[in-house]
């Protein structure tokens, strides 16, 4: 039987070894741009910095090893302990952007007339800058001119000077950080809140499901996506918050209020910095305790693949 | 895992970012700068990065280079203006990566990191060819670092106390030249509802003039540097001397209340409104005040008062400088402009506009009264002349005592916790 329509499927020199890897290849290539900017800006600086951790280094002349002296140091460093005890203090009270986004959406998850530009007005501080918010709130707490004081004054309590008080300082900074983030949140939630199945509800109405019920067994679970993702962008709002910090307080009083990745900074790069090596170590630090969490991200990621 | 790397390579940015919101008007100019530096300066093209972006000092410097330019048509000027705090951490990297022709900067032990580090150039020929040695010869200590020359001066002003002469008056308060009338000077403007002594200290430097002066007038010019150099441990009882009668002003109730929240020229709003009457201050601070609306006839200077009769009186009078980075690209026309910088005449109208003293003893100063009695003040000045806690002190240790300076300003009660915590540092930074 001849069979001249079939295909010659041993005539690989004709059809190149382009073609036959191209499936395997392409993807790579596709990578490579990325893997690419990542190396050299993520990955390679991440060793880097690792590496420099074990020096004593101005930034501009020479470097002299000191093995683990910076570590070493940074463990009887009252400013690092100050430091990190405000890291793990933004880490949890950050989370309560996620609650008050939830209800703000739902509270404006309506079709009343007019409704876009309530939303509009909520997000609003979102898109402003860092910097004006981190002055607003400066301009708020001043103790002798600021509104919280003026409204204090109302019910006879002596000002407070939150930015000038070491006991309320970081609390005070974590506060005007939450009012861009619950806007962050709440738009999660909203867009979340668009994909939740009327069918579901229809039926959950039917079962007499009403209120908090209703939110916990029906709506929340609809909303997991949105929360992961809330709950993600707030751990790294938290552990990057460095703006507010920087403008509201610079560290003070007595770099009490300082976080991590400020201390970093001021030991690094600010005017009385000069101390790369040991900046480079509180840097390293901070790369470890964000890669419990980056773990545990992965892992959820690699679970959700799976369970797929 | 993306973004989490971002935040650590981010912190570079966010260096930029923080000098970007304070001086939104340079920002145009830093940003004409990071282009300027991109393009290779040509023959004849003078590069000029500064960081005075206050009014007074970029009239005074755009001035100069006017003046320069009219002299010598050939050289083309380029120049870069940053903003004050920005500039400090910027300067680090414009001297390594991008260098321009000339940069501004302070004397003292605040440009050692450079020179170390061979980022400046001796200039030794400049003020040898010019004769500087003889005019600019009060300010050669504070510009020699091993033996060689690194920069031109042209400017310092005196600290001291601005006060309120019309509440003084008022109250029927004698300007204090010693201790005991200090102090009671304070206790009757308190008695009259005003707080003595205005300051803002959240960005600490402030609280480093404050120790300064208390430290010079407790134990002197010598025992001062000698702590700045590291020799004397801050846990030495001559400091806590210091430190006792600081205590003592602030029980006094001498400064205001929550200080560490405001800045320098925020603290100026009570002195202006009369709710304070006394500032330690460098002369920069008469500008905001007159521009707030006091007159002459309302505001005061006096020399900080004796405290130890036994000490000679030293003063504080940063000096500011230009140098030339080692990197630059046209050093000849830089000489040239040192040189007509260092000139009498052009120190006197640079001061003039500066509001501030010129280092050449040829120069005229300006007939305005704060800057006649800093100059009658320095000009008898026996104990030694220190540039700034901030300048005297290396970075490190001097980072480390503002901030427990102001600590301590809040918290007196620490004395002892906060002077172990800064022997601790001197350890560490002087081994």
């Amino acid at each position: 039987m001849t069979s001249p329509t079939v295909p010659n499927a041993d005539a690989p020199t004709s059809r190149g070894w382009w073609k036959e890897n191209q499936q395997r290849l392409a993807p790579w290539l596709f990578l490579a741009p990325g893997i690419f900017m990542f190396l050299v800006y993520v990955i390679i600086p991440i060793f880097q910095s690792i590496n420099i951790s074990f020096y004593d280094w101005d930034g501009l002349g020479e470097a002299t090893w000191v093995g683990t002296g910076n570590y070493v140091e940074l463990m009887d460093d009252d400013a690092f302990y100050t430091s990190l005890k405000n890291n793990v203090i933004w880490l949890v009270l950050y989370m309560l952007a996620i609650p008050m986004g939830l209800f703000v959406a739902l509270f404006l998850n309506q079709t009343v007339r007019g409704i876009r530009i309530y939303k509009s007005l909520f997000f609003f501080p979102f898109v402003i800058s860092q910097v004006v918010v981190g002055l607003v709130f400066a301009w708020f707490y001043d103790p002798s001119y600021g509104l919280l004081n003026i409204a204090l004054g109302w019910f006879g309590i002596d000002p407070i000077a939150v930015l000038a008080d070491e006991r309320y300082v970081t609390y005070g900074i974590i506060a005007a950080g939450l009012w861009p983030q619950t806007a962050y949140c709440m738009i999660l939630y909203l867009t979340g809140l668009n994909a939740v199945d009327p069918e579901q509800i229809e039926a959950a109405r039917l079962d007499n499901a009403k209120g908090v019920k209703m939110l916990w067994y029906v709506i929340l679970p609809q909303l997991r996506p949105a929360t992961f993702i809330a709950i993600v962008v707030t751990v790294i709002g938290a552990l990057r918050s460095f703006d507010l910090i920087s403008i509201m307080t610079d560290g003070g009083p007595w770099g009490s209020s300082r976080v991590l990745a400020f201390y970093m900074y001021e030991q690094a790069f600010s005017e009385y910095g000069f101390r790369m090596g040991y900046g480079a170590a509180i840097a390293v630090v901070l790369f470890l305790i964000m890669m419990v969490y980056i773990v545990g991200f992965l892992w959820k990621m690699y679970r959700d693949e799976k369970g797929r | 895992m993306q973004n989490n790397c971002s935040i650590i390579w981010n912190f570079a940015l966010e260096e930029k970012g923080r000098f970007m919101f304070q001086k939104v008007k340079v920002l145009t100019a830093a940003l004409a700068a990071s282009t300027i530096f991109t393009s290779a300066a040509i023959a004849g093209e003078l590069v000029i990065n500064t960081d005075t972006s206050d009014p007074a000092p970029k009239a005074a410097f755009e001035a100069l280079i006017e003046g320069f330019k009219a002299e010598n048509p050939d050289i083309e000027v380029t120049w870069n203006l940053f903003d004050h705090e920005g500039y400090k951490t910027s300067i680090r990297n414009f001297l390594t990566a991008d260098a321009p022709d000339l940069a501004n900067w302070y004397a003292g032990n605040r440009m050692l990191p450079y020179v170390n580090a061979g980022l400046f150039e001796p200039v030794d020929d400049v003020w040898e060819e010019h004769g500087l040695k003889e005019s600019l010869g009060s300010s050669l200590g504070s510009m020699t670092i091993d033996g060689k020359i690194w920069g031109v001066p042209y400017t310092y002003y005196q600290w001291g106390v601005y006060y309120r002469k019309d509440l003084f008056e008022q109250h029927g308060i004698a300007v204090p030249t010693n201790w005991e009338e200090f102090k009671a000077a304070g206790a009757k403007l308190n008695e009259a509802g005003i707080t003595p002594i205005t300051i803002g200290t959240k960005y600490l430097w402030t609280a480093g003039g404050v120790f300064d002066y208390l430290n010079l007038r407790t134990n002197g010019y010598d025992f001062h540097m000698a702590l700045g150099k590291g020799e004397v441990a801050w846990t030495d009882d001559r400091v806590k001397a210091t430190m006792n009668n600081w205590k003592e002003l602030l029980d006094a109730g001498f400064f205001i209340e929550n200080h560490a929240a405001y800045s320098w020229q925020e603290a100026l709003a009570p002195m202006v409104q009369g709710d304070a009457a006394m500032y330690v201050m460098g002369n920069f601070a008469v500008a905001p005040l007159r521009e707030a609306g006091l007159t002459d006839d309302q505001l005061g200077f006096f020399q900080f008062p004796v405290i130890n009769p036994e000490v000679p009186l030293a003063e504080e009078a940063p000096t500011d400088t230009i140098h030339i980075p080692a990197n630059a690209k046209n050093k000849e026309d830089a000489k040239k402009f040192l040189a007509y910088l260092a000139r009498a005449d052009v120190q006197s109208q640079i001061n003039e506009t500066l509001g501030q003293l010129p280092i050449n003893k040829g120069s005229t100063v300006g007939d305005d009264k704060f800057l006649q009695a800093g100059y009658e003040m320095l000009s008898n000045t026996d104990g030694g002349i220190a540039q700034f806690f901030d300048r005297d002190y290396p970075a490190e240790m001097a980072k480390a005592g503002m901030e427990g300076f102001q600590e301590f300003m809040v918290k007196p009660e620490r004395m002892d916790a906060i002077l172990e915590r800064l022997e601790k540092v001197r350890q560490r930074v002087y081994k």
